[in-house]
């Protein structure tokens, strides 16, 4: 790309845009809000320069979903053969239930329980009385209907408040089946900052009560697990499909399509291969310190993403046999892919982009918008940490502060038994030596444009302002954003949910993104539509502090 | 009908002095509803002769939605309602919603018509005010006028302080007001004299002085109130006298509680001070 061009595209000045932002909010809020919105300068810092995972100020509507959302909807709602029953009110469970787009096979055996929902159904006599003999009797009532091999719990916000002790009615019946595992998860609504806390609470548990239960050698050669990957759209089918054709074998996805086998034997799989950094990255560094697996970040998002993460993966393996394998691969698979791009590209290119979205999405989905030659003029996270945005050389600097504190974490130690390093000392020292990074991630930041403005926890108010400021040719979150943003006659695309659409990971995922891209950034639809408002003259006002 | 809540710490002899009040009141020919709003649901024992009183949330429970109101109340001394909000057995659940339930139920079933005749519903709170359920009498107008059991101790008063903080509150958005101390005597020095002051502070008056006296304890001993067990003796008349007092009144106020040190000055003053 030229410099002129550049220079065309980037009309508005960052600063004042960020100022824009902020002029309406009060004293108070503007200081807070500031920092957490950075014009970004793509360095490699060792201090966070960006404020993240703090608490959204009150009366600011955010785009954040809460605890619960994280721990039952992300991280336990695509596991397809574990019970999950929801002990609270029916709402919580009725609206948690599928609406990720979380696709599954029902595989070999059949067990698939996602198309249930399964909740306590509190009621108001629950509350004053205590919900435990309900959630005992729900749990028997699942076990004997289904003889699951697995049965998970999950408290919503009323039963922190009234202090049922779920975990004592888990570990009970647990005891009283034998033949089925029973934990519960706390995951009420209104712990931690946002969905993040949740994510952490699910896999702290799923780490403490089922990897590890299965010691038993899967066969296969190559074997890997595939962290932070949720099958959204079909996702994961085409992953899957990429590294059956490569001779990867995956042990277990976290938790894409996954079933309880695939956690309880993931110990035994020789690299763990992180998507979603902000979900996951404490397993895959608990599963190395008591297992000894080592962790890589990889990115299946855009073409030449999975390609340079199918390299890395057979690099690691260092075996000619694979590296050949993977290659072959990509030879076969990109064709398809450039074919796409050659018809595409010319009506995408210079086109612009925003995208608010999850923890790591933001960052994966900046490759496919590379790919179709458009530009990313501000992105973020709703949950992201610091270190998702500036990198992990930041996390010695990054303050813990209270909120943080409250959600556990788990001290691990080398498992006496099964601990073994993967690699020897001399293998891992001539990785590196060849530059290879292991637990390396540089975060959102470093891959934005230069003077590109990165916004966290971005609200209906500042997502509204930088549309109408910026222009841009489509913006990306999720549903509560999508009419919003429509309205003011921009593309939405939903990348939480894909709306109707996926897979968008791997080749053909990527071959699918760009098509749908190019349907909505060239669509007229949205110009034509015109608001009342916009025809009519608005009230005007202002507010007293101004 | 006038709606009273009676407050104060745990253990100042909330349940014993409205049961007497109230004996005190039927014998004023006045017709009387007690609501007892504490999960261990004894707070209408001495008027139903230590009767087990089903509570509305048990019935709730049993019933269903299918509750009429003789479920949930029940005839005690000299023809007063006696109701037991009920509640989880300790550790367990959500007293407080249990009692916003209650007496939602009791309500919506009529309880407060003014059919039922009533001149009086009182309420019987535990102790402390330690979350929005055991505030739901004070809230919503559901008790207008509020009298606080005190004693000349120190935790007494500093629970005093505090409930009035609570009905300054609730004051500002509902009709609730401070109707006055009940000294509910420990025969603390200077008791009398310090309560009327303490009260003065408060914004509000000492209504009435109830001496110390065994007869209480014999009486609860009988499951009776004072006037049933023994209409003659001296601490009958403590309780006719309580009840007039309460009958006549007419000083509501939103109290004006006090900082914590303006109350340890006032324990030093008369704590300190050669007993009477």
């Amino acid at each position: 790309m030229t410099t002129a061009m550049k220079k065309k595209m980037v009309q508005w000045d960052a600063t004042d845009i960020k100022a824009e932002l902020l002029s309406k909010y009060p004293p108070k809020v503007a200081r807070k809000r500031a920092k957490q919105i950075m014009i970004n300068e793509a360095l490699q810092n060792d201090t966070p320069t960006l404020t993240a995972n703090v608490r959204t100020i009150p009366g600011i509507i955010t785009m954040r979903g809460c605890t619960y959302a994280g721990c039952k909807g992300v991280i336990m709602g695509p596991t397809r053969d574990i019970v999950n029953i929801v002990h609270g009110p029916i709402g919580c469970s009725f609206y948690a239930w599928l609406t990720r787009r979380n696709q599954t096979d029902a595989g070999p055996d059949g067990e698939n329980y996602m198309t249930y929902c399964f909740s306590t159904d509190m009621q108001e006599q629950d509350i004053i009385f205590g919900g435990e003999k309900k959630l005992a009797q729900a749990i028997q009532e699942a076990y004997d209907l289904f003889h699951p091999k697995s049965i998970a719990v999950f408290a919503t916000c009323p039963v922190g408040l009234i202090g049922d002790d779920i975990h004592t009615v888990t570990k009970n019946m647990k005891e009283k089946f034998g033949d089925c595992n029973v934990y519960a998860f706390s995951c009420e609504g209104y712990k931690g900052v946002s969905q993040s806390a949740g994510h952490h609470i699910a896999n702290n548990q799923v780490f403490r009560h089922i990897v590890g239960e299965n010691n038993e050698v899967k066969p296969g050669k190559y074997k890997i697990n595939l962290l932070g990957e949720y099958n959204i759209g079909g996702d994961g089918f085409e992953i899957d499909r990429i590294f059956k054709k490569c001779g990867i074998t995956c042990i277990s996805t976290f938790s894409g399509n996954s079933t309880y086998d695939q956690f309880a034997s993931s110990h035994t799989a020789d690299l763990n291969a992180v998507m979603c950094h902000r979900s996951i990255n404490y397993v895959a560094d608990m599963m190395e310190t008591k297992y000894g697996i080592p962790w890589i970040k990889v990115n299946f998002i855009g073409a030449k993403a999975t390609a340079k993460s199918l390299r890395k993966i057979a690099e690691y393996f260092g075996e000619q046999e694979l590296i050949d394998k993977v290659e072959a691969v990509i030879a076969e698979e990109m064709p398809a892919v450039e074919a796409s791009l050659v018809d595409i590209l010319p009506r995408t290119q210079d086109k612009t982009a925003m995208m608010f979205l999850g923890g790591s999405r933001a960052h994966h989905y900046k490759e496919l918008f590379d790919e179709l030659g458009m530009k990313t003029i501000s992105a973020g996270y709703e949950f992201g940490h610091q270190d998702d945005y500036e990198g992990r050389q930041v996390l010695p600097n990054i303050q813990i502060d209270a909120d943080s504190r409250n959600i556990e974490e788990i001290t691990v130690e080398p498992d006496g038994t099964r601990f073994k390093p993967r690699k020897s000392d001399k293998e891992m020292k001539a990785l590196d030596k060849a530059g290879y990074k292991f637990k390396q991630y540089d975060g959102l930041a470093m891959d934005m444009d230069k003077g590109t403005l990165i916004v966290d926890d971005l609200n209906q108010y500042e997502a509204e302002k930088l549309v109408e400021l910026m222009k841009p040719d489509i913006f990306c979150a999720g549903i509560k954003e999508k009419y919003s943003i429509q309205k003011l006659g921009v593309p939405m695309k939903q990348l939480h949910s894909y709306d109707s659409g996926g897979p968008y990971a791997g080749f053909q995922g990527a071959i699918n993104f760009y098509k749908e891209i190019d349907r909505l950034v060239n669509s007229k639809v949205w110009s034509y539509m015109k608001a009342p408002w916009q025809k009519n003259a608005q009230l005007t006002g202002s507010y007293n502090w101004e | 009908m006038r709606k009273v809540a009676i407050y104060g710490k745990g253990g100042i002899g909330k349940s014993t002095t409205t049961q007497n009040l109230v004996a005190g009141l039927v014998e004023l020919k006045r017709k009387i509803m007690v609501v007892g709003c504490d999960p261990k649901a004894d707070s209408t024992r001495l008027l139903l002769g230590g009767l087990a009183q089903k509570s509305v949330l048990d019935t709730l429970r049993e019933e269903g939605e299918d509750v009429e109101l003789a479920d949930i109340r029940k005839r005690g001394y000299g023809g007063t309602w006696c109701v037991e909000s009920g509640g989880p057995e300790p550790g367990v659940g959500c007293a407080g919603r249990g009692i916003i339930t209650s007496i939602n139920m009791l309500e919506s079933l009529g309880a407060y018509e003014e059919s039922e005749g009533l001149d009086y519903a009182f309420y019987d709170v535990l102790g402390d005010v330690v979350c929005g359920g055991f505030a739901m009498p004070i809230r919503d107008g559901k008790a207008e006028e509020i009298y606080i059991v005190v004693s000349g101790e120190m935790m007494a008063m500093y629970a005093a302080n505090n409930i009035s903080k609570g009905i300054v509150k609730f004051a500002a958005s509902g009709s609730v007001r401070l109707g006055g101390l009940i000294c509910n005597s420990r025969a603390v020095d200077n008791e009398a004299e310090m309560i009327e002051k303490f009260a003065a502070k408060l914004g509000t008056k000492m209504i009435y002085f109830v001496p110390r006296d065994n007869d209480v304890q014999r009486a609860e001993i009988n499951r009776k109130t004072v006037l049933e067990w023994n209409p003659a003796v001296p601490q009958a008349d403590v309780y006719r006298g309580l009840a007039k007092a309460i009958d006549a009144n007419k000083d509501l106020v939103i109290p004006t509680p006090m900082e914590i040190e303006v109350l340890e000055e006032l324990l030093m003053e008369y704590g300190l001070m050669e007993a009477a």
